[in-house]
């Protein structure tokens, strides 16, 4: 089981009451119709798979129900920092 | 701009009128057993027919801080508390909601009253119907919790005064320590059954209630 720091309860909690959300820091186009079919299949669908660090969101589903930000190892399964929507992280590679 | 939001919203008292509708809690279908002389240990029970009001809005809107101050008479919770007044309590729940207590027949008048005194973005919502309040409320409260719940219950960890909204078996509820040996649950109707088989199954070892 994780235990994972929510930044906004500021606690420690059971993973059981979080949920992944997937890839963070996904900027919507400002203009979604000026982009071709390919770059906006790319903004919807296509994912970063990486192997070490990455920074995605989670939800504090049975709590806060607020969102924010992990980077995790995706190697070890480690978490290295939460923080919220609209900060940077601070573990970057 | 927000400051003169001011979009008709529709604020309707939830209790009928007509005195002859007869009310009927999550729980009305289950026998709570008779607090009597035969079984004075009973830990578990629930607090019917409460109103219970969302507030949502910014936490540093000073209207928001004291219109709670003026017409509930207690100050809004900081992170992960409850605060109790005069028939009210007041429970956090994120950074921007709080849970609002109050007696059945007192919701629409809070509430009212509560809409003259804000200003801004604020949002008031009663879930009366949708949730109930369950007591535990005895010497093995704690350890039944234990049994129920991921998060950690220790004197430590929670003191008397705080609130968290956590899992609880298969489900959820807020659970907020109102003194030592006495919890607050507040949990979903449509899991009030659940929840209550549940707790009184935990309770079963203990002898504290009548099964």
């Amino acid at each position: 089981m994780f235990s994972i720091y929510c930044p906004h309860c500021c606690e420690y909690r059971e993973e059981e009451e979080f949920h992944v959300v997937g890839e963070a820091h996904i900027a919507r186009p400002i203009d979604p119709e000026a982009l071709t079919d390919e770059e906006w299949a790319n903004y919807l669908y296509m994912r970063k798979n990486p192997r070490g660090l990455h920074h995605e969101q989670w939800l504090h589903a049975i709590g806060c129900r607020k969102f924010f930000n992990v980077t995790r190892d995706t190697v070890s399964y480690e978490i290295k920092e939460s923080y919220k929507i609209g900060e940077l992280p601070s573990c970057v590679e | 701009m927000l400051d003169n939001y001011s979009a008709p919203i529709a604020v309707m008292n939830l209790l009928p009128a007509d005195g002859n509708v007869k009310a009927a809690s999550p729980l009305s279908h289950i026998a709570a057993p008779e607090n009597s002389d035969e079984h004075q240990n009973i830990c578990l029970k629930e607090e019917k027919y409460l109103g219970h009001i969302v507030l949502r809005g910014n936490s540093e809107n000073e209207s928001i801080k004291k219109g709670i101050k003026n017409i509930l008479g207690c100050d809004l919770p900081a992170q992960l508390q409850c605060s109790y007044c005069d028939n009210v309590s007041i429970r956090w729940i994120s950074p921007d909601e709080w849970l609002i207590i109050c007696a059945s027949d007192k919701a629409y008048e809070l509430e009212t009253a509560l809409r003259k005194k804000l200003s801004g973005h604020y949002s008031l919502c009663d879930v009366s119907g949708g949730q109930t309040l369950l007591v535990l409320s005895c010497n093995h409260a704690q350890e039944v919790l234990m049994k129920s719940t991921s998060y950690d219950v220790a004197d430590c960890h929670f003191p008397v005064g705080k609130a968290v909204t956590t899992t609880l078996a298969k489900s959820q509820a807020i659970i907020c320590r109102k003194d030592k040996n006495t919890w607050e649950l507040v949990i979903r109707r449509s899991f009030s059954d659940y929840i209550w088989q549940w707790l009184q199954d935990a309770c079963f070892e203990f002898r504290v209630i009548e099964c």
